[in-house]
């Protein structure tokens, strides 16, 4: 089970930062504060995955973005990996040439998509086409 | 009109815009708190035009770290807007900003349950989502029959959600279970892939909770198994591909569940080989998914009772991960086969060499991982090999590890070696290599060790002459070379040694050497008083040295270290009024017994580890008593024997032995501490005797009396009152010399564990006819590794003078763990009373 998920610029400033496991504030920022620290650390050299107190730690980055997040032991490493790429792609896909300030003008639409791809911590759809029909949806009605 | 008194609130673009221009972190908090004022303020107006907006900007602001809380109760507000636009925002609030307060729960229970029910698929998405991720255990109590009527939805959209909402539900609220078991079971026959990803998690979990449901699932395992036979064999859905594989994600939870109901269980077990053989041998490993799948698959053949076949298929393919350029991969190798290696050794020996290049690894994990994995493929067939990969691991691996890895290879040469020579050169090439690294317990059980080996005693001590003479900054090689010298000197002469030139030094070279190490500034004072003992037994070994060693020995009797200072003063008093007792004081120790035991004892269970060194020692000191009877001359050998007897035998109070010989009594005088001190576990008392106390006190980690020269006037003795689990409490007692019916006991406890102990609290309770009186303990806090104690004074008043007895209770934590101990202490000696 995935406990939280952070989107976060090169710089470590935090952009996305969903939790699926009630934490008080204080320590959440803490938290937060502490592994971003960490992965941006690390570098390409060491493995992407971790063990942090009670969970795994499993980071990628790409270009500006890095993608964080904690997963209990029992969840597959390389596929929680190779599921950044998938939020990736279906970004990718929502906004043409994604970038940083995509994610940080569209709060609520990136929520979104990840509201589609994970409930509770689970992954629910895998399929970009589906996951991002709702969204594509919202905007028709928009327009 | 509203927007005459108030300005139209900023849109969210241009506040994005405005604290993304903001220079510094001060501009940046002006602009956020002149917005957040802002919003304040028009929350406070009931207005409902821009509160969408607000929200919406608050969630930014929230999210760059500052108080956004106060827009609980907005969020509420818009959630029971019947806007599709307003809800969303209100929900995505709800997810981000709700913490654990009842109150505002109840608020959102009812528009949830609304909204679960509302004709707009859409609008029920978003009310499953947000109590996937804020649920409490009471919504659930709730909403639980809503969530299990939308399970059973033909909407594949909306039950996909609902079944990962159960699930929140489930882990909220196990008692719940039952009423969902029958609607999940329905699950698995479905063709959407969302579903069957999402009903597979379901299961998993209820099996996980309850072995109940884990029982009626196994009857589910022919239908996981066609599911995942389809999903390889016809890739019936493109979408979801990822790379070429189909959908990844379902077949990496499907064989998650398959290994959940295969575990223990034979006959499931049975029915998913032939399966689990097929994705393990078609997965495409081109590309990383395709690792992500063979690696949960790995995992469920290691996890259930699979053949033997496929157990060998799964290391092997572990064995291909090492080999992976991708470090994520040969990271996820080592940690799978740290898990099945006690189980699969063969098969894990196989890749041995790969385990070993990854002790070259840049990623300090994977090296440590390795490191670990590789003193776990090491037997007596490989030894010599691993050996030398591990050295050279030793030399160059992160200090944080070097002492765990010093202390990894002395035991596995120890169990493994192939012959003494080999095993002895190991030990110094860890010695010289680890240096200061390599702990404390290690000298004495390499001591121990060279000690045994009497065949090698010219070619080890010279070694590790020769090493000390290079580098004398290494504390424990300096340790372990000072006390071979003192012991074994004389064979620095022996030029008969195999296979290795003899070294060519004189005494006075050896004696300086030694004198450097008592001189350096970089030496520990514990590598100082091995060193301070060595001379004393050279100057037996080497006649023409004696002179200088009294002198160099001498000096130490000003020393500010009491230990030191101790030592030279009994040393020199062996030169100046016992010396013709010293060269058979100082005669070589006889070997040690028991010692398999005592070298695990130091590494591990060591309450009981410490009674089997005590009872090790004392039949050293006893042999050592029969070696001198037949040794020195009559009139001596008696003193001495007289002196080691009432280490084994029951007290004899000085003042009751007869002083008979002048000899004797001067040296009773000198000793008289021991005689009356010594009851059982006395022997470090006798330092002055044997330098073996050196091993002794490095191993049981007991200081020095230092009141060995004090003649005490009372009576007073010292023994175990309690040993357990490397907890060992001694008690010292003591006549009070002015109240004659009060007993003075002095607790100490020490820690032999490798972790400290905490909180530690000593209470002691006696019968009705005595009066106990505990005063405050020196502290709470025991370091491990006998690194010290706490003592605690207790004052028993006796009046009727009968036999003491006292019951004790221990409390402290361990490891994290909060231990109870009660014990009953009836050994005190009747002399404290009659």
């Amino acid at each position: 089970m995935i406990k939280f998920l952070l989107l976060v610029n090169k710089h470590g400033q935090l952009r996305i930062s969903k939790h699926y496991q009630y934490m008080e504030k204080e320590d959440k920022q803490r938290l937060e504060k502490e592994l971003i620290g960490i992965c941006l650390k690390r570098g390409d050299k060491k493995s992407s995955f971790l063990e942090y107190q009670d969970f795994v730690l499993i980071y990628r980055c790409y270009v500006d973005l890095f993608f964080i997040a904690g997963v209990t032991k029992d969840e597959n490493e390389i596929a929680i990996y190779e599921f950044f790429h998938l939020i990736l792609e279906t970004l990718d896909k929502y906004f043409p040439k994604l970038s940083e300030v995509d994610i940080q003008f569209n709060l609520d639409k990136v929520h979104m998509i990840l509201d589609e791809m994970i409930i509770n911590g689970n992954i629910v759809e895998t399929s970009p086409v589906r996951i991002l029909a709702p969204i594509q949806l919202l905007d028709t009605a928009k327009r | 009109m509203l927007s005459s008194i108030m300005p139209t609130p900023k849109r969210l673009r241009d506040l994005i815009r405005e604290i993304r221009s903001a220079r510094t972190a001060a501009d940046e908090r002006a602009v956020v708190q002149k917005e957040c004022a802002a919003i304040r303020e028009s929350f406070r107006e009931t207005d409902n035009t821009y509160r969408c907006r607000n929200v919406a900007k608050l969630l930014y602001i929230h999210m760059l770290g500052y108080p956004a809380h106060f827009g609980q109760l907005e969020c509420l507000k818009l959630i029971a807007s019947q806007r599709f636009t307003d809800k969303r925002i209100g929900y995505l609030g709800a997810m981000l900003l709700l913490d654990e307060r009842q109150d505002i729960h109840l608020l959102v229970t009812n528009s949830l349950k609304n909204d679960l029910s509302h004709q707009t698929q859409y609008i029920q998405s978003l009310a499953l989502c947000t109590m996937g991720s804020i649920c409490s255990a009471e919504m659930s109590r709730d909403l639980a029959g809503e969530i299990e009527k939308l399970i059973k939805s033909s909407n594949a959209y909306v039950k996909k959600k609902a079944i990962l909402c159960a699930f929140r539900v489930l882990r909220k609220v196990p008692d719940l279970m039952e009423m969902f078991i029958p609607s999940t079971r329905a699950l698995l026959n479905e063709k959407n892939h969302g579903v069957l990803l999402t009903a597979v998690c379901l299961i998993t979990e209820m099996c996980e909770k309850s072995p109940d449901t884990l029982m009626h699932f196994r009857k589910v395992v022919p239908q996981l198994v066609r599911i995942l036979k389809n999903l390889i064999m016809a890739g019936y859905s493109p979408e979801h591909d990822v790379s070429g594989v189909s959908d990844p994600f379902l077949q990496v939870k499907i064989l998650h569940l398959l290994r959940v109901l295969g575990k223990n269980d034979v006959e499931a077990s049975e029915t998913m080989n032939d399966i689990l053989a097929q994705v393990a041998t078609n997965t495409d490993t081109s590309k990383n998914v395709g690792h992500a799948i063979l690696y949960e698959i790995v995992l469920t053949i290691m996890g259930i009772k699979s053949e033997a076949g496929l157990r060998v298929l799964a290391v092997n393919i572990l064995g291909r991960f090492l080999l992976n350029n991708d470090k994520n991969i040969r990271y996820v190798a080592l940690n799978t086969l740290l898990r099945v290696v006690s189980a699969d050794n063969n098969a894990v020996q196989r890749h041995r060499t790969t385990i070993v290049d990854c002790l070259k690894d840049p990623d300090i994990s994977i090296r440590r991982r390795a490191v670990e994995l590789s003193f776990a493929l090491v037997n007596s067939n490989n030894i010599r090999g691993m050996m030398k990969e591990l050295l050279s691991y030793l030399e160059n691996c992160d200090p944080e590890f070097k002492s765990d890895c010093c202390s990894n290879i002395v035991f596995a040469a120890e169990k493994y070696s192939p012959n003494k020579r080999w095993h002895i050169d190991t030990v110094m090439k860890v010695l010289t290599t680890a240096g200061n690294y390599v702990k404390s317990d290690l000298v004495s059980i390499l001591i121990q060790m060279i000690a045994e080996t009497t065949q090698l005693h010219a070619y080890t001590v010279q070694q590790l002459f020769l090493a000390m003479q290079r580098d004398i900054s290494q504390q424990p090689l300096v340790q372990v070379a000072s006390w071979c010298i003192g012991e074994y000197g004389e064979q620095l002469f022996n030029t008969t040694v195999e296979d290795a030139e003899a070294i060519n030094v004189t005494e006075e070279e050896v004696v300086n050497v030694l004198e450097k190490v008592l001189i350096s500034k970089m030496s520990a004072v514990e590598t100082k008083e091995y060193a301070i003992t060595a001379l004393l037994k050279l100057s037996t070994r080497f006649k023409s040295m004696s002179e200088k060693i009294k002198r160099i020995i001498s000096v130490y009797s000003r020393s500010t270290n009491v230990e030191l200072q101790q030592r030279s003063v009994e040393y020199t008093s062996l030169f100046d009024k016992y010396d013709q007792m010293r060269s058979a004081l100082l005669e070589q120790m006889p070997l040690m017994e028991n010692r398999s035991k005592s070298v695990f004892a130091a590494n591990g269970e060591t309450s009981e580890g410490n009674d089997v060194l005590l009872s090790t020692t004392e039949n050293v000191v006893r042999t050592n008593a029969e070696n001198k009877q037949h040794i020195t001359a009559p009139s001596v050998s008696q003193n001495i024997l007289d002196l080691l007897d009432v280490s084994s035998s029951p007290v004899i109070p000085s003042k009751q032995e007869p002083p008979s010989k002048s000899g004797g009594v001067d040296l009773l005088d000198l000793l008289g501490g021991v005689a009356s001190l010594a009851t059982e576990p006395a022997i470090p008392n006798l330092v002055p005797v044997a330098p073996s106390v050196n091993l002794i006190d490095g191993l049981i980690g007991s200081a020095a009396h230092n009141n060995l020269l004090n003649g005490s006037a009372g009576f007073s003795s010292t023994f175990t009152a309690f040993s357990k689990n490397g907890l060992l409490v001694e008690f010292a007692c003591e006549r009070d010399g002015g109240q004659p019916t009060v007993t003075s006991i002095s607790m100490k406890a020490t820690n032999s564990t490798p972790t400290p102990i905490s909180e530690f609290v000593f209470q002691a309770a006696v019968p009705k006819s005595f009066q106990v009186q505990l005063e405050s303990p020196s502290g709470n806090f025991i370091p491990p590794l006998n690194g010290g104690g706490v003592t605690q004074l207790i004052k028993v008043s006796n009046p009727q003078k009968q036999s003491i007895r006292m019951r004790i209770r221990l409390t402290y934590k361990h490891n994290g763990n909060s231990v109870t101990e009660m014990g009953e202490v009836n050994s005190f000696p009747p002399e404290l009373w009659q």
